[in-house]
């Protein structure tokens, strides 16, 4: 990137995106109310995807996460029990989702800590998120060594 | 100065649930921007001003090592915890003094047992009773020193609704039992277990019997004498007082019976090399320099409690525990899980589509306080095939209008949910 101004599509233009649209929710219960929405609206996983091998360790709920490769490019799905931590995953996959592995681990991820998430959470909690960036970003190193080695 | 061992009066009169509200500082503040609601009772209560203020004035005014120095501090030390002792003594309504141990909680009190009491008694091919709704801390105790010993851990069952199947526990006690651990209050369930009765059953085949306490304490007068208990253990968090301290009332005959199982200060009449005589009863169970502050603030909790009378908390808590019940019940989606005849403190339930976790979440959001989980009995869990519940547990503090914001806030978040 030459500019400094945020090149649309980035990760960052996707993390400022999430950021302005918890400014305008005025207390918790209406940005969970958010999340539960994102975790609604989010496709899941279809039940035979949802094996223990694509399970996050953890997690205070169950959490799978799901990865295939396109176009040189890494496309997540996750799925979870509970609806929170669906839309949280919902949250994690727009901004990192459809990218190629050497962007999503230059990645900076600031936009936990902006909408007042990294502050809310329960140590548990915040372990269980922190859990699910760290496997997306192992998931990206394992691609660009895949990809790596294939040229 | 104030004499240490002066007696902490609530501000209120019985049974006033706002006068009582003022006495807790905590309760005056908001978190994430709404008023506290505490429903987390039976993981830890909060403190009166009088539990605070009594350790304060020990800090400030007091401190010094127990049990040693001739100086004046450590005199007044001792008075207030030897005065602490005495607090315990008539709040379990124990004979002597002698029978109250300090330990750090219930947890400490039953592996002093286990250690104490199990590593001289138990032998290989004995059994441990404890019941299907332990905590934790009454299970694991018992299978280290049964496997230590070769002794075998025994389970009474519980049916549907959450209480002790007797005709089982009956037929349960042996000749191989020797020793039944009961929890008096079920933490997951809030079933009251018949403990008098059961223990007078273990008795008629001389078997003598443990309570855990620790969700009792809070609610109900206790009465070692009358329950006829050889062991007792209580945490001071649960009811008021300040972590980490506890008691555990043990049985005179059994004192003697017991060795003790940690060894250091306090604990020794005289050192050598070659022998160490210990102290007198109850001091040689309690090795280190005691948690003082917490058994004087221990002390302060009784004192409040008493004031305010376990008749007048038991009435207005049992009224509370209905009307919670009653209101999460009926709740469309939500089932109750326990629901003894006798119940106390806790209203636990799982509602279907929902996963604890989202309801506990959105609970937090609103400013109030669950726990959701196995509520470390997960046996009680595995027995109705559910990973965890959602538990709101009742303190003298809380209120209807508490509740009526639960049940509300519960069903808000299962409209949004389903």
């Amino acid at each position: 990137m030459n500019s400094t101004k945020v090149a649309e599509n980035s990760i960052q233009a996707a993390q400022d995106s999430i950021i302005e649209d918890f400014e305008l929710l005025e207390d918790w219960t209406e940005k969970y109310k958010y999340i539960i929405e994102l975790g609604q609206v989010s496709p899941g996983l279809p039940e035979a995807l949802k094996t223990p091998d694509i399970k996050i360790k953890g997690c205070q709920s169950n959490v799978w996460l799901h990865t295939e490769l396109k176009d040189g490019k890494i496309v997540f799905s996750g799925d979870s029990d509970a609806m929170i931590t669906k839309g949280l995953i919902n949250l994690l996959i727009n901004v990192l989702s459809d990218r190629e592995p050497r962007e999503i681990l230059e990645g900076d991820l600031y936009f936990i800590d902006r909408i007042g998430m990294k502050q809310h959470l329960s140590p548990t909690r915040a372990n269980g998120l922190a859990s699910m960036i760290k496997q997306m970003k192992i998931y990206a190193l394992a691609y660009k060594t895949k990809l790596e080695n294939a040229n | 100065m104030e004499s240490p061992s002066k007696t902490y009066q609530p501000t209120s009169t019985p049974f006033d649930v706002d006068a009582i509200r003022r006495d807790f500082p905590i309760l005056e503040r908001k978190v994430l921007g709404k008023p506290l609601v505490y429903l987390d009772n039976a993981a830890t209560t909060q403190k009166p001003s009088a539990v605070i203020q009594s350790i304060t004035d020990y800090y400030t005014q007091i401190n010094s090592n127990v049990h040693r120095g001739v100086h004046h501090l450590s005199e007044e030390a001792t008075n207030a915890y030897e005065g602490a002792r005495e607090k315990v003594r008539q709040f379990l309504n124990a004979g002597s003094v002698e029978e109250i141990i300090f330990t750090k909680g219930t947890t400490g009190g039953i592996n002093l047992v286990a250690s104490a009491w199990g590593r001289k008694h138990l032998k290989a091919g004995d059994e441990v009773l404890v019941s299907g709704m332990e905590h934790h801390s009454n299970i694991v105790p018992w299978q280290m020193i049964c496997s230590e010993k070769g002794a075998h851990l025994k389970v009474i069952p519980i049916n549907q609704q959450g209480e002790l199947d007797m005709d089982q526990y009956t037929s349960l006690l042996n000749e191989r039992t020797r020793l039944v651990a009961l929890v008096h209050i079920s933490n997951a369930l809030g079933s009251i277990n018949p403990v008098r009765r059961m223990i007078e059953m273990a008795h008629r085949k001389d078997i003598p019997v443990l309570i855990d306490g620790a969700q009792a304490a809070p609610h109900l007068a206790i009465d070692v004498r009358d329950l006829d208990c050889d062991f007792y253990a209580f945490s001071g968090h649960k009811m008021y007082g300040p972590t980490g301290i506890g008691g555990l009332f043990v049985k005179k005959a059994w004192l003697e019976k017991m060795d003790p199982y940690q060894g250091g200060g306090e604990m020794i009449k005289s050192v050598t090399f070659e022998k160490t005589v210990y102290h007198d009863l109850p001091h040689r169970f309690e090795a280190g320099t005691p948690n003082i502050a917490g058994a004087i603030g221990l002390g302060a909790a009784i004192d409040y409690l008493r004031a305010i009378g376990y008749d007048s908390i038991l009435a207005y808590e049992s009224d509370l525990q209905a009307y919670a019940s009653e209101k999460i019940g009926s709740i469309p989606g939500v089932r109750l899980i326990g629901t003894a005849h006798d119940k106390a403190g806790v209203v636990s339930f799982v509602v279907e589509q929902v996963h604890p976790l989202d309801l506990g979440t959105m609970l937090n959001a609103a400013g109030i306080a669950i726990r959701t989980g196995h509520h470390c009995a997960q046996p009680v869990m595995d027995f109705y095939r559910i990973p965890g519940t959602a538990r709101a547990s009742l303190g003298i503090y809380n209120t209807r209008a508490e509740i009526d914001h639960l049940a509300e806030t519960t069903r808000e978040t299962i409209k949004l949910l389903s």
